[in-house]
């Protein structure tokens, strides 16, 4: 037992050590650096990993849109579909870790951080989506463009106005593929089938009359020649596997055959998930989702940003100090040791914080500078109950038992109260309640284990028989 | 040390009762001022990078684009918050363009929100008030079930239950005050801390129905308004001491915390102050007035 209370102990400082130093590695790097240099070692740093923040601490605009569903049969299929664009927009846009969620049954989420110009991004997210399938350009017809794109580099090289090259535009033209007439309004459906004999899977195309007709005189004079498929004017998926979608991407399918009928089937060697991707962009350039204007929108500048997040964590510090002052003055020993899990207790909450990654708004940290007060709530109830114990005349260890489990079921039924609350919480969209909600939970399940577990072999560990003699202390 | 607290129980209740009915004049005759979270709208936060103009001035400069009621607040030094109906983005650059060109300024926040969010949130809010009170009166009832004599346990729960709209109905009526005073709005945040409160303030209630069930336990069930007396001296202190130790940080954010977390703090502590009151001073005397009811109506049959 004693040996074991022990054990426990030092896993509990190397927790301690651990958490800290992740939840704040500077003054660790900072003491292995000053030993590098002056050993010539080379220690490696703490494993680093940043918090994740909200928009309303970095900055950033928060859209939401609805999409209009009417006559849409499979909703959610739809709304994937929608996200799956608009995401695939926002990245092109250059935006650093947008995020695009679907909410409900008909609302899109748009975050975008850091962005400035919102009416660029407003309009470009607003468009409806474009589908199209180009065929090859002759070789001429290529060595035109590429000749004139090398003209117009010279020309920017020497920092020049490209204006002055003739026929400048011509440059801008995609050299390989051309547009057609054939574009997502004449394709009914996409859907991903599977070959009755390899069980591979395949797309398969079905196009209205007019579509028919196009896609059969496309197919007559292109045979053995690629048909390149693009959406929003870019690949319609990323086929060079560099994780994002470019100029590099082409997505062409070989016409082998003149099709006629206006139903084509897109075979070779995909993977389902591949085939997914396509058959469901396919789908979007076909039956567009109109969304309009957003419904709501917040816009954040950086600098209000920063201000709010530095205020917040001073009042966190300040509460913390606050509240491990509080619990010296009124429970001494007992309430160093607590204030001493309570460190740790942030130090895991953080820690948390980084790892899952939980996303910091002002709310969420709202959150966690209250849990913190009610993290040493229960400690008060089991150093009362502890007092009350030691007046009826029972031993140190004994009572420090008896504090913890006659205070549990009080504890229990009152932390429990609070997730409830937490859990209906969770059922507003907001991201502020949600925010809120989420560091609460978590602040209350860490307290639970640092109040009892963490303070109980602390206790355990400094306050033995020794202290019959020192009550006041206690 | 034993206090007699149910002794002076209609002196509590009384106290009560006042700030409950002045709090309910208030909702009626001020009503709440929901912020455009709720309503619609826009807001728009502005720092003037030099001196900032009367709302006269900037009133006038705006007047063009028809915004309809325009509220104008400042903030800090030099800062100011626009209210006014939904815009566009399109529009919205227009405005700031036009502010711009008159004064300097730099735009810290906008936020629009559409007139179908706000009533959707609406709804939302008054299904979680009601959830978050019948979960918390069906757990005590159920944590409680035990002690179903002399009291039985279901009587615990509604007793909180009392306790709790006491606790939410004042903070409601500080705010319709506070509105019509100072424009205070009641927006996400404070929505947030309110259900927050209903979690937390039955904490203490918590404590001391739990001793009253051990008391009676070990003593038996006689005598259950000394019971309820000396459960409530000795879990008093500790009561006091985790609603402190909850309310230090709150105060850190309300001071130090900026101006979002200013009202969310404010109306944590109203709330969790008012449930440490009605902890003490109403639940449990109500569990004893409702027994001593029972049996007065008991007699007269």
């Amino acid at each position: 037992m004693i040996k074991s209370k022990y054990l426990i102990f030092i896993a509990v400082i190397i927790l301690a050590v651990l958490v800290g130093n992740f939840a704040q590695p500077i003054y660790f790097d900072k003491g292995v650096n000053f030993l590098n240099k002056k050993f010539g070692w080379t220690l490696p740093n703490f494993p680093e990993k940043p918090y994740v923040l909200g928009l309303d601490l970095q900055g950033g605009v928060n859209l939401v849109y609805e999409a209009d569903l009417n006559g849409v049969i499979d909703k959610a299929g739809a709304m994937s579909g929608l996200r799956d664009i608009i995401e695939r927009r926002v990245n092109m846009f250059g935006v650093s870790e947008p995020v695009v969620q679907v909410q409900g049954q008909n609302r899109l989420v748009v975050e975008l951080p850091g962005v400035k110009d919102v009416q660029e991004a407003i309009k470009m997210i607003g468009q409806t989506p474009y589908l199209e399938f180009d065929e090859q350009r002759t070789e001429e017809e290529s060595k035109i463009i590429l000749d004139k794109m090398k003209e117009v580099q010279a020309v920017l090289d020497k920092k020049e106005d490209i204006t002055t090259v003739k026929d400048w535009q011509i440059a801008l033209e995609n050299p390989y593929f051309k547009p057609t007439d054939l574009t997502g309004k004449y394709l009914k459906k996409a859907t991903i089938i599977f070959d009755q004999t390899t069980f591979k899977p395949q797309i398969e195309l079905k196009f209205d009359d007019a579509g028919s007709k196009l896609f059969e005189e496309i197919t007559a004079r292109n045979i053995q020649k690629p048909l390149a498929i693009y959406l929003d004017n870019a690949s319609i998926i990323d086929t060079n596997g560099d994780g994002k979608i470019d100029a590099y991407d082409v997505y062409a399918p070989i016409i082998q055959t003149k099709i006629s009928g206006g139903q084509a089937v897109i075979s070779g060697s995909m993977s389902t998930q591949t085939a997914n991707d396509i058959a469901r962009r396919l789908n979007s350039g076909a039956l567009p989702v109109k969304i309009g204007d957003p419904i709501s929108q917040e816009k954040v500048g950086p600098t209000l940003g920063s201000a709010s997040l530095q205020k917040s964590l001073w009042a966190g510090v300040y509460g913390l100090l606050a509240v491990a002052l509080f619990m010296i003055l009124f429970y001494r020993l007992p309430g160093l040791l607590a204030s001493i899990a309570l460190l740790i207790y942030v130090g895991i909450v953080l820690s948390i914080f980084k790892l899952v990654p939980v996303t910091l708004t002002l709310a969420g940290i709202g959150g966690f500078v209250l849990s913190i007060g009610m993290a040493v709530d229960a400690n008060i109830l089991i150093f009362a109950r502890m007092k009350e114990e030691i007046l009826n005349g029972k031993g140190i260890s004994e009572s420090i038992n008896e504090g913890f489990v006659r205070a549990w079921p009080s504890i229990r039924d009152s932390n429990m109260n609070s997730l409830i609350v937490c859990a209906i919480l969770f059922m507003f969209a907001t991201s502020f309640i949600k925010g809120f909600a989420l560091t609460l939970s978590i602040g209350i399940l860490v307290s639970l284990f640092s109040a009892i577990f963490i303070t109980r072999i602390l206790l355990q560990v400094f306050i033995t028989s020794w202290a019959e003699k020192a009550k006041w202390l206690l | 040390m034993n206090i007699n607290f149910t002794k002076y129980a209609k002196f509590y209740y009384g106290i009560s009762g006042i700030l409950i009915i002045a709090s309910i004049a208030a909702l009626i005759a001020f009503g709440l001022k929901f912020g455009i979270e709720f309503t619609g709208g826009s807001n728009m936060q502005l720092e003037f990078l030099d001196t900032r103009p009367s709302n006269e001035i900037i009133n006038k400069t705006v007047a063009d684009f028809k915004l309809g009621e325009i509220i104008i607040q400042p903030t800090a030094e030099k800062g100011i918050i626009l209210q006014f109906r939904g815009v566009d983005e399109t529009t919205h650059q227009q405005i700031l363009a036009k502010i711009n060109e008159a004064f300097k300024v730099e735009e810290k926040s906008f936020q629009f929100i559409g007139p179908s969010v706000g009533q959707e949130l609406k709804n939302k809010t008054t299904i979680a008030v009601i959830l978050a009170l019948l979960a918390i009166t069906i757990y005590i009832a159920f944590a409680f079930r035990k002690v179903s004599k002399p009291v039985s346990s279901w009587k615990y729960g509604i007793t909180s239950l009392v306790a709790l709209i006491h606790d939410i109905v004042i903070p409601l009526g500080v705010f319709a005050v506070l509105g019509k005073l100072y424009n205070v709005e009641i927006t996400i945040p404070i929505i947030a801390a309110l259900l927050t409160v209903l979690g937390f303030s039955v904490h203490d209630t918590i404590v001391i129905f739990d001793r009253i069930r051990e008391n009676i336990l070990r003593k038996g069930m006689g005598q259950f308004e000394e019971t309820i007396n000396l459960s409530l001296s000795q879990t008093v202190g500790r009561s006091l001491s985790t609603v402190f130790s909850t309310l230090i940080p709150l105060f850190a954010l309300y001071f130090f915390g900026g101006e979002t977390l200013k009202y969310f703090s404010f109306s944590l502590i109203i709330g969790i102050t008012s449930g440490a009151y009605s902890s003490i001073f109403i639940a449990s005397p109500l569990l004893v007035s409702w027994k001593k009811w029972d049996e007065r109506k008991f007699a007269k049959k």
